[in-house]
């Protein structure tokens, strides 16, 4: 049975169908993180001082307890699979499966990456006794920072299916093959936007 | 939106954070903070240039415009 609207836009939508879903998806993305950054706000507020004590001692600025230049390394790191991403993308609609290949082991790479580096930081934290018990800094740092994580080991699966047995559909369906990397190019971009705000947010701020 | 459209905001959102973390870093104060903000003004002003040549890319090649953003 031919499934209708994967690649052709539906005319009531005006977009085909995974676009859709994708978007719908990311929408209930935005409200969880939302919510959570709105917690961040919200105990921000209510704290007398920020980020407070943390092994004994007060702190008055998160980066003075948050390794930034990690943080910033991360961040070029997803920047630059964002761009890896899209020309996954751009070369499946050049018909260029080959460079195809090569862009998308790049996103994964760059992505591994991220985990990598966000390990060490975890990993300097915990060898401080840093838990997200100690207060309510570190608890909602934890938190987003360890869903973002989850997302990039999510996106990791993803293309690492379109990577390999995902990417037999080149052969059978060369247009909804290049359809499915741009949706998940879209979830991709969208985790890469929520570390652009978490950033500045939880380290800077 | 597309993919390229997203890619078109997602680049404009990363310039304008390092823009921030450059200024961020300048008023943080000592040498090291003073290279971080060049580095990061440096990274806002390729990601503006990757930005611009990406739109003109779109409004050119078919395949990367095909018909709406």
């Amino acid at each position: 049975m031919q499934i209708p609207f994967t690649v052709a836009p539906r005319p009531d939508t005006g977009v085909n169908n995974a676009k859709l879903g994708v978007w719908l998806f990311l929408a209930s993305e935005v409200m969880l993180f939302g919510g959570l950054f709105s917690a961040y706000i919200f105990l921000r507020i209510g704290a007398p001082e920020w980020p407070g004590m943390v092994g004994g001692h007060a702190y008055e600025r998160a980066s003075d307890i948050l390794n930034v230049p990690l943080a910033t390394l991360n961040t070029m790191v997803l920047i630059g699979s964002s761009v890896t991403m899209v020309m996954s993308w751009a070369s499946l609609a050049m018909q260029r499966f080959d460079r195809y290949r090569l862009y998308m082991g790049a996103t994964i790479a760059l992505g591994f990456v991220f985990l990598v580096v966000k390990a060490f930081e975890y990993g300097e934290k915990f060898s401080h006794g840093y838990l997200p018990a100690e207060n309510n800094f570190l608890a909602i740092y934890f938190v987003l920072t360890g869903l973002h994580g989850l997302h990039v080991i999510g996106g990791i699966l993803v293309n690492m299916y379109f990577m390999w047995p995902g990417a037999r559909m080149w052969k059978t369906d060369p247009k909804r093959f290049t359809n499915r990397i741009e949706i998940a190019g879209l979830y991709w971009h969208f985790v890469d936007l929520v570390w652009i705000f978490l950033f500045p947010t939880i380290y800077l701020l | 939106m597309s993919l390229k459209a997203f890619h078109i905001v997602f680049i404009a959102a990363s310039a304008l954070l390092s823009l921030g973390f450059g200024a961020w870093a300048l008023a943080d104060g000592g040498a090291l903070s003073i290279t971080a903000a060049a580095v990061a003004f440096s990274l806002a002003a390729a990601l503006a240039v990757y930005g611009r040549r990406f739109l003109k890319k779109v409004a050119r090649t078919g395949y990367i415009a095909g018909g709406r953003l």
